[in-house]
């Protein structure tokens, strides 16, 4: 009884310092001027989100996130804030102000919405959750999925990333033709 | 080992789904708009793993997954554009970028 309480503290204590550095990081993320520091701050929310990936018992999914994220796609953000060059913009001067009011409204009514559906939610079906299995979210589980139920999403998920990958280098070509095309001239 | 249920983890996936949305409706450097952008769909990520835990059904996982597909595919065509613009010298902000006009 008393291991079982500790144990529930604990993972109290790790969602808590998981969740309130997940919204701190995603507000940095918005309000940084210099996209430097938001794009750091978006590794810190990627990473606290993974830790609550595994609090909901899924591992591969916040192993996935971790390497997927973390590692390829903030690298690419990264060098490209450094391709482009230091450019510091603050959220909140410069442009229309309705626009940045209307903005925060939006964002506003969004934000009750959720917390009043899930509020008038929470008391009932959402309090008790299944007890889940040992296996479920390892790597084997997600693998027997994927290739069993889900094999189109599988291969189409596929196909988008090669459609992907031949769109970047695409943009990335184009562009350079044409400047060779121009600079003769 | 319960710890806390399925709602407090919807009300972060939801603050972190309207922090982002408030990032792409204010912020005119088209960069901070794709992050603010990764934050929207990491909400929902978060969403549907509480949803695939609290219904004990693997369908959310596989979900969140072809969702973080997409947002790299999303990445990569969001970043090249903005190299391509960056090459022309076209100021990186959204309020002037206005015509698809080469």
């Amino acid at each position: 009884m008393i291991v079982a309480s500790v144990g529930n503290v604990l993972v109290w204590a790790v969602w808590v310092g998981a969740a309130f550095a997940c919204l701190g990081s995603a507000v940095a993320v918005v309000s940084f001027t210099n996209p430097f520091y938001s794009a750091l701050a978006l590794i810190g929310n990627l990473g606290s989100l993974a830790v609550l990936y595994l609090l909901q018992s899924s591992e591969f999914v916040a192993a996935a996130q971790v390497m997927v994220y973390a590692g390829a796609v903030m690298v690419m953000f990264l060098f490209v804030i450094a391709y482009v060059g230091p450019r510091t913009e603050s959220p909140w001067t410069g442009g229309p102000s309705w626009q940045a009011i209307g903005a925060v409204l939006a964002a506003g009514a969004l934000l009750v919405e959720i917390v009043v559906v899930i509020g008038l939610k929470a008391g009932g079906e959402l309090a008790h959750s299944h007890h889940v299995g040992g296996t479920f979210g390892t790597p084997s589980y997600i693998g027997r999925l994927f290739l069993t139920d889900h094999l189109l999403a599988f291969e189409i998920t596929s196909i988008v990333l090669l459609v992907a990958a031949i769109g970047g280098v695409i943009l990335g070509a184009h562009s350079r033709t044409t400047a060779d095309e121009v600079s003769p001239l | 080992m319960t710890g806390p249920s399925t709602a407090w983890y919807l009300s972060v996936a939801g603050f972190l789904f309207g922090v982002g949305a408030l990032g792409v409706l204010i912020r005119r450097n088209p960069l901070i708009v794709l992050l603010s952008l990764e934050i929207m769909l990491n909400g929902a990520n978060l969403a549907l793993i509480a949803f695939a835990r609290h219904l004990h059904n693997g369908d959310g996982q596989i979900f969140a997954l072809a969702v973080m597909a997409v947002a790299a595919s999303e990445v990569v065509v969001g970043l090249g554009l903005i190299v391509a613009l960056n090459r022309k010298h076209v100021p990186l902000d959204v309020d002037r970028l206005n015509s698809l006009r080469g």
